[in-house]
């Protein structure tokens, strides 16, 4: 991967984002602030708001609060670009969707069900490939092992670079050492493009190691810092127990 | 429209092609199937055959609307409440929590119960009972005008917005973070099912309406490796049956409409059966 400058200029707010769903509070003002070049982490247990945060933040559900992005150097704010790696999509065994039917239909607007385009096929093998993932292009979608699916969403998440990646960590179908891949490439990622990454994890160890920042929420951010900081906090025993 | 006739007479020199009604039903099912095929897939894709399903039995409620209304146009008052029936349920089934199987299945119910005791209350009954299952032979030359239009219709919406569909439909989210408008899309996706299900329904029948929709593309499904291969056996098993089974319900006097579904499921088994074979042998 080219190196591009992590400048640490870069910052997004995310200012106030409550939820309301059928009358019920599922969030409640919760602010992040990120830089670029940082990983912060989110955990928090089952049920504490933890996608619905990231629907919001992608506006799929309706909230208040806003996001605001910020350019430090001229101290402008802009549009921000978002890349999302869901936790888990529709997709069943043998379906006739290929990883280039899914990866074309997001980067472009030639019809797939018509043709492939050579140009597009070229620029979706080039992607992949930075992420060891350019065997699985005329694989069906469905046939994919939970590492390599992880691979694909996180080549279309990243295709065009976005300010902030936004990902949603499944839950099962990854082994431990899938796991660690994963956590190293976002390392990699974070490190080499001007990017923020805003993960949500279920795993704790992992998080333990590789995030810069850790915000535990329930419902509302709770407790937030560095990993030691928040592993300790009286917080996060009283809702994990002790690890 | 003469003009189509004579050519459909000089390509195809056999007897049946000889009525102006099996000229009229043999383009109406060249129009409709290649429409029925592309929607299909992607209803197959997003399990919801369901829906189509109650879509369809929304017809007769559609009628006896359009007849308290004093409508005297049918189809419009059908198109009319498909229209609002599909974006009411597609509204309610992305606020709820509940499966989308229950809702769907009370809405159809109550559609159904509504549309019948109308008609029977206003003494109809028996003039729409033959919607139930259609009549191809009763089509005219003013429907498939129709029919084109809806055709045109469909494929400019699949040309343009079949990516951002297909998106959508492996995971919303991912769309939503695409710049994608989700409720557009997926309203208007709704829609073109619901107009097409009620230009068709009078000759295809209430009942088997669905069965159009989701065969050529299931069976399709079964043995396609990617988008294109997916679209194109669907479009040629449902012209396929669509044809085949005009003709032999003339020679053979059945109903067009069962004839078609019988073809389709047949070749629904086909491909089923060659794919499950295919595993097998893969997996020895």
């Amino acid at each position: 991967m080219k190196k591009v400058n992590t400048c640490g200029l870069h910052c997004t707010k995310i200012n106030n984002i409550s939820v309301k769903i059928g009358g019920q509070e599922i969030l409640k003002n919760v602010n992040i602030h990120v830089h670029c070049g940082e990983l912060t982490v989110i955990i928090g247990r089952n049920g504490a708001g933890k996608t619905t945060l990231l629907k919001a933040i992608l506006g799929e559900v309706e909230h208040a609060g806003n996001i605001v992005f910020t350019d430090m150097k001229d101290n402008k704010t802009k549009k921000i670009k978002i890349g999302y790696v869901p936790q888990k999509i529709n997709v069943e065994k043998h379906m006739p969707t290929t990883v280039y039917d899914i990866f074309a239909s997001c980067i472009s607007d030639i019809p797939v069900f018509l043709k492939k385009d050579k140009k597009v096929y070229k620029e979706v093998q080039e992607q992949l490939k930075l992420f060891g993932a350019e065997k699985t292009i005329d694989k069906s979608i469905g046939d994919l092992s939970g590492g390599e699916l992880q691979r694909v969403l996180l080549s279309i998440a990243t295709k065009p670079i976005p300010n902030l990646l936004i990902l949603d960590e499944p839950v099962s179908g990854i082994d431990k050492n899938g796991t660690k891949d994963f956590y190293n490439i976002l390392q990699e990622l974070k490190n080499k493009y001007d990017m923020s990454i805003i993960l949500v994890s279920h795993d704790l160890d992992l998080t333990k190691q590789y995030a810069d920042k850790v915000i535990l929420l329930d419902k509302e951010v709770v407790k937030e810092g560095t990993p030691d900081e928040v592993f300790k906090s009286l917080e996060f025993k009283n809702r994990f127990g002790i690890l | 429209m003469e003009a189509i006739y004579s050519i459909l007479e000089i390509i195809l020199p056999f007897e049946f092609i000889d009525y102006t009604f099996m000229k009229n039903a043999l383009l109406a099912i060249i129009l409709v199937s290649p429409i029925f095929a592309i929607l299909g897939t992607m209803i197959v894709n997003n399990k919801m055959a369901f829906f189509s399903d109650a879509l369809g039995h929304s017809a007769l409620t559609g009628i006896a609307i359009g007849m308290l209304l004093g409508i005297s146009n049918i189809n419009i008052s059908m198109i009319l409440f498909a229209v609002i029936f599909a974006l009411l349920l597609n509204f309610v089934k992305n606020k709820t929590t509940y499966g989308a199987d229950t809702i769907i299945s009370v809405f159809s119910s109550i559609a159904i119960a509504l549309g019948l005791a109308i008609l029977a209350q206003t003494g109809n009954f028996n003039k729409y009972s033959s919607y139930l299952v259609g009549d191809i032979l009763s089509i005219t030359s003013s429907e498939i005008f129709y029919l084109l239009l809806a055709f045109i219709a469909v494929i400019l919406f699949w040309y343009f917005m079949f990516n951002k569909l297909n998106v959508i439909s492996i995971n919303s989210t991912l769309a939503k973070s695409r710049g994608i408008n989700i409720k557009l899309i997926d309203n208007i996706f709704v829609i073109l099912i619901a107009v097409i299900v009620m230009v068709s329904i009078r000759w295809v029948g209430i009942l088997l309406i669905n069965s159009l929709l989701i065969l050529p593309a299931a069976a399709s499904r079964n043995i396609a490796k990617s988008m294109r291969s997916y679209h194109l056996f669907s479009v040629i098993f449902s012209l396929f049956s669509g044809i085949c089974g005009l003709i032999i319900s003339y020679y053979w006097n059945v109903p067009t409409g069962p004839m078609i579904v019988i073809i389709s499921g047949i070749i629904y088994f086909i491909t089923f059966l060659s794919n499950w074979g295919k595993n097998r042998l893969f997996k020895n």
